[in-house]
């Protein structure tokens, strides 16, 4: 069972604002998807290596050769707040 | 026992980041940057996009498992990568692609420190603290540059094997000197592209368990490295001692104020929520990766430290020091190919004259040919040269190339013949009558004035020790 603290916990490492009312319904609604996961505990696992992947591929690489660079202007194009040729952000911790 | 008295045996393990040496990013085709214009280097997938998706270096899995084979690691015959998630706007994605429980290599060595594990991940972007001219008046901001956000990073783990400020840094030095040697990483502190961690705790001597660690950040020199931990076991130490705790933090080093500070409070503890990376596949090194990641690695400078001490019968100092810089143990080695026949004073003339003169930097740069060296040497061996005339030849080499021979006949620098040395001895004596008296009184120092007077003359072209020989004899001593 999740409870209040976990959701709090959770939503302050994602940077989420919950509402007094998500918060209310938050517990139940996260506690319902890991009962749901959980179920998984009743099949036998032994010996079953954990899927990180579902395509059976692997050594998907890409050779050093560089490509072009997006241009700076296009870079900072979507950038709310452009200063000194960068994305300028409130600075991390106040400090 | 009381606490005050009680032996302290630091525990220490390193951590230390590397940006590889390879043309591109981790994940995206942006070059790296070495200085360009701020936010030049970037592109949809280091910039965050929404839909865009990561394609794995080869060559930062070939210097990965290159650096993993030097340090006898095992490979993982597959290794996945994992998200590693935090918020901080460093890192666009709020997180960053790491490995977690199954790396690249674990185990291995390197000198008598053992290796936990050596993995693959990205580096961050930079931050560059802005001031209080941020858009909402008076507000502290930080200006984003993502040229370096994506840059590989190979990140290698040490078990808690050193048990000395000293012993880490001369690990750290080793490490650095191993990466350099194999052309994987530039390993500049100063810039950044070696970077060390240090996790440091005490425990009293003879117990067998550790106590809490603490963690060192980002040390910009193995000195500071090793001040750092001084000060940090210092200060465990000394709160043990007055009954305290220690406390699981991260500190920051200030090496001008010789200063410790936490950089992060205890409930902002992180929770990473590691989860595997679903946007790339397992990396499985095949045997042809293995075999070219194997060929591609040269002699080591602990291997080479131990030929040369070994083969040539250097002193310890003396073979380190050409392995660990291994363009200076290149000039002596091919120096000595040329000629063989003085192995030591070859290398003593390497490690103090040569670096004298080009310092940090490399003197295959410079106009003189190894040979040219073992030729100056040689000569210095014969007598042909004094020790103190052969430096200015050198110098003469190091800025214009040539012949020593040539160079010793042109600047009137070859050694002082036995009837010059003689005629000039025999003025020193005539002019320092007092010097004479004291030393025919006993008093061995005052020769040194004659010596002296001999060695202005023949401006260092003579043999202190044969000029005083002769100065002796011709006294009747
Ligand atoms: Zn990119």
């Amino acid at each position: 069972m999740i409870d209040r603290d976990q959701v709090l916990h959770v939503a302050r490492l994602s940077r989420l604002r919950l509402t007094d009312e998500e918060l209310e319904r938050m517990p139940g609604e996260l506690s319902k998807i890991l009962d749901h996961v959980e179920k998984m505990d009743e099949l036998d696992l032994e010996g079953i290596e954990p899927t990180t992947h579902v395509v059976e591929l692997q050594n998907v690489l890409r050779e050093d050769v560089p490509r072009p660079s997006l241009p700076r202007e296009r870079a900072l194009a979507g950038a709310p707040d452009v200063a000194d040729g960068g994305f300028r952000v409130p600075s991390p911790g106040g400090s | 026992m009381t606490e005050a008295v009680r032996q302290y045996e630091p525990v220490i393990g390193i951590e230390i980041h590397v940006q590889l040496a390879t043309r591109t990013k981790m994940f995206c085709g942006c070059e790296l940057s070495f200085g360009e214009e701020p936010n030049t280097r970037t592109c949809p997938v280091c910039l965050a996009h929404p839909g865009v998706l990561p394609v794995t270096n080869a060559e930062a899995v070939h210097f990965g498992l290159m650096i993993g084979l030097a340090l006898g690691c095992e490979i993982a015959p597959s290794s996945i990568f994992h998200r590693k998630n935090y918020f901080y706007p460093d890192s666009p994605k709020a997180y960053q692609i790491s490995q977690y429980d199954i790396p690249l290599c674990t185990g291995g060595r390197l000198g008598d420190v053992r290796i936990h594990r050596v993995h693959l991940e990205e580096d961050a972007a930079k931050l560059v603290h802005a001031g209080s001219s941020g858009r909402i008046h008076g507000a502290e901001s930080s200006v984003v540059d993502f040229n370096r956000c994506g840059t590989p990073l190979v990140e290698i783990v040490t078990e808690p094997d050193l048990r000395s400020a000293a012993e880490a840094a001369e690990f750290g030095r080793l490490l650095q000197a191993t990466l350099r040697r194999m052309g994987v990483s530039d390993v500049n502190m100063e810039e950044g592209s070696l970077r060390v961690d240090a996790n440091v705790s005490i425990r009293p001597a003879g117990q067998a368990s550790f106590g809490t660690k603490t963690e060192l950040k980002n040390m910009n020199s193995f000195r500071f490295l090793e001040r750092g931990i001084e000060a940090e076991v210092a200060r465990q130490e000394q709160l043990l001692a007055e009954g305290g705790t220690i406390q699981q933090e991260t500190l920051h080093f200030d090496p001008e104020a010789g200063s410790l500070t936490s950089l992060r409070s205890k409930e902002e503890a992180h929770d990473y929520r590691y989860f595997p990376e679903p946007d790339l596949v397992p990396m499985a090194p095949t045997e042809e990766m293995l075999v070219r990641a194997r060929a591609a690695l040269p002699e080591l400078p602990a291997a080479r430290a131990e030929r040369l001490e070994r083969e040539l019968e250097l002193p310890a100092d003396t073979a380190k020091l050409l392995s660990f810089r291994s363009e200076l143990g290149d000039f002596y080695e091919t120096a000595l190919a040329a000629d063989s026949d003085h192995p030591r004073r070859l290398a003593n003339w390497t490690i103090n004259e040569l670096t004298a003169a080009v310092g940090d930097g490399d003197p295959a740069d410079t106009k003189l040919e190894p040979p040219v060296l073992a030729r100056l040497v040689a000569m210095v061996a014969d007598k042909q040269v004094s020790a103190s005339a052969a430096r200015e030849v050198l110098a003469v080499l190091i800025a214009k190339g040539g012949d020593p021979a040539q160079v010793i006949e042109a600047q009137g620098l070859g050694r002082a013949g036995e009837e010059e040395l003689g005629d000039i001895v025999d003025r020193a004596i005539a002019d320092n009558p007092d010097a004479v008296e004291k030393i025919r009184a006993g008093k061995q120092q005052a020769i040194g004035a004659l010596v002296g007077a001999v060695m202005r003359e023949t401006k260092g072209r003579a043999d202190g020790g044969e000029v005083q020989q002769m100065i002796r004899a011709k006294l009747g001593e």
